[in-house]
């Protein structure tokens, strides 16, 4: 397996990664100078970009096409209530609660990944709703009350916001870069066999099973930090919203509007539907419907999403994870 | 060819979908560098056995043994790196990556041994010009020559093919057997082919199933036509019994 340094890149993706490294460290500076509004706001993208990274390594890159991410979601924020109930400070538990969540993602993915995509899908769904009435009968969340992590007043709010931004920004980076890597080494080439024929795929040795499995946990860790971090920022956590099947929607649509297996289709999906929010969220029901007309525009017109339009004048997808056999 | 040590033994193997039947306890023995044809009827369950050598069907009773090892608890991806490679029906490429990815992909998860990219490109010369380009958009006879290509470089000591011919114009196959013709004595090869006439000159040993079991076993230099016809159809068992 080659190393692929920079410079043996492509000139315009050199020019894109020296753009997010100064995006990140423009994004670093920010809340010295914005309003803590744009630093709410920021955060939450962050969060967007994370769940569509995640979800895209799940949905385009080993084929798991789960829609139960939410399972995660909520259980990151129920173990980080869970924590800070028993006395640990929620800053880390923040973490701590998105690594506990993997050990469940570990043992499920014992039963979910030997499903076909249908069934997979539905049954990931099935999960994340039933784990959400256990949670339910939790005293501590008061069924569909739910509960605040009061913890958390106990920082200033301004120093609060900025810690989670921060944080939320270090986790994006680590997030984006963390994929990265692994779509380049070996794991990334054998998901992407599996994603193109998973019989053939285990047909030329490589371990299905394995491959699928380390991809599952790590997204599900994604999207328990990316829930936890969220839950550090509204401080209310209620079973309907943490499991609610939004969250697995909104991955859908920024994966699949950006462009389902391209590394950087998910950004821009994220930063699509956040800018959608932005402008149309305060028309309610019909922002909804708006954002399902769009959905509807990209599978019909661009159904490879916004990347796809790189793609169809000829030129090289950015960034691609392809050629990464290259000899 | 052979030289006496079983290669494959399967032992009373039952494979099933669902309620049916598709392998009914089949027991078979191939020698190490035998070549076997396997015929059949559509539906005779061929595939289904040789995705159960594979490791990608469960035999629900009964077990394989490879070269005296028991490989019944084997998944796929273990079997191929015990020296089973199946180059599946319908070729079956990665088609989002080169053909070069697609052999490396192999190389890196088989066994190694005196296959290497380079040496499968030797005797499938019509791939190299193909290397660099995304297997999805080959023609159905460099697709075969890649697929086959492709199970060589896991170094397989039992290569499995199924399906050999089926989609290919005349020419393809030749061009497919002559590059297998050269694998002969360095590999135990099982080839399901629908060309009768193809699978009779090419293996020392033709295996006919119908309906989930052997029906006929033999040389093929001795083996008569109208013998492996009725095999084939299942003829001299099921007087009575129409199939529809």
């Amino acid at each position: 397996m080659t190393k692929t340094p920079l410079l043996g890149m492509a000139s315009a993706d050199r020019r894109l990664i020296w753009l997010a490294a100064s995006a990140l460290a423009v994004l670093a500076i920010l809340p010295a100078f914005g309003s803590a509004l744009a630093v709410d706001k920021l955060t939450y993208l962050f969060i967007l970009i994370m769940f569509a990274t995640m979800w895209n390594l799940l949905a385009g890159y080993a084929g798991l096409v789960s829609v139960g991410q939410q399972a995660f979601v909520g259980l990151g924020g129920y173990a980080m209530v869970r924590m800070v109930d028993a006395g640990l400070p929620p800053f880390p538990a923040i973490f701590i609660a998105a690594l506990c969540t993997g050990v469940v993602a570990w043992a499920m993915s014992w039963f979910v990944l030997r499903m076909k995509a249908g069934e997979f899908a539905i049954a990931t769904w099935v999960i994340a709703e039933a784990i959400r009435a256990m949670v339910s009968f939790d005293p501590i969340i008061q069924g569909e009350t739910g509960t605040s992590i009061t913890a958390l007043n106990a920082y200033a709010p301004e120093m609060r916001r900025l810690t989670i931004y921060l944080l939320a920004l270090a986790t994006t980076a680590l997030m984006v870069w963390g994929s990265w890597k692994l779509l380049q080494g070996r794991t990334g080439a054998e998901a992407q066999a599996i994603r193109d024929d998973e019989e053939a795929a285990a047909s030329v040795g490589i371990s299905t099973f394995q491959v699928k499995q380390r991809i599952y946990i790590l997204a599900s860790i994604g999207c328990a930090v990316a829930g936890t971090l969220w839950l550090a920022s509204a401080i209310t956590f209620q079973p309907r919203t943490g499991f609610g099947v939004q969250w697995s929607v909104f991955m859908l649509f920024m994966v699949l509007v950006g462009g389902i297996g391209t590394f950087i289709g998910p950004i821009l999906g994220a930063l699509l539907f956040f800018a959608l929010q932005e402008i149309f969220g305060d028309f309610g029901a019909w922002y909804l419907a708006g954002v399902g007309i769009v959905a509807i525009l990209f599978a019909l017109y661009l159904p490879r999403g916004i990347v796809g339009l790189w793609l169809d004048k000829g030129r090289d997808e950015p960034l691609t994870m392809r050629k990464r056999l290259g000899i | 060819m052979t030289t006496g040590k079983i290669a494959l033994l399967l032992v009373d193997a039952v494979g099933r979908h669902g309620q049916l039947q598709a392998v009914k306890s089949l027991s078979l023995s191939i020698a190490e560098n035998e070549v076997v044809a396997l015929i059949g009827a559509n539906g005779a369950g061929k595939t289904t056995l040789m995705r159960m050598l594979a490791g990608l069907h469960p035999l629900a009773e009964g077990r394989l043994a490879l070269f005296g090892n028991d490989v019944t608890a084997l998944p796929a991806h273990d079997r191929v790196k015990a020296g089973i490679v199946l180059s599946p029906e319908g070729r079956r490429l990665f088609g989002d990556m080169t053909v070069r990815e697609n052999l490396m992909i192999a190389a890196e998860n088989g066994r190694r041994g005196d296959w290497t990219v380079a040496t499968a490109c030797d005797a499938f010369p019509q791939i190299v010009p193909l290397l660099d380009r995304p297997a999805g958009g080959l023609s159905g006879g460099q697709r075969q020559a890649v697929a086959i290509a492709r199970a060589l470089v896991a170094n397989p000591s039992v290569l499995l093919l199924d399906e050999v011919s089926l989609g290919l114009s005349p020419a393809a196959v030749d061009g497919v057997y002559q590059s297998l013709a050269a694998l002969r004595g360095r590999m135990t090869m099982v080839v399901v082919e629908q060309d009768l006439t193809r699978a009779m000159s090419f293996a020392e040993r033709l295996i006919c199933m119908a309906e989930g079991v052997l029906e006929l076993d033999g040389n093929p230099a001795v083996l008569t036509r109208e013998e492996i016809t009725n095999a084939y159809f299942g003829i001299h068992k099921t007087t009575g019994a129409s199939h529809a």
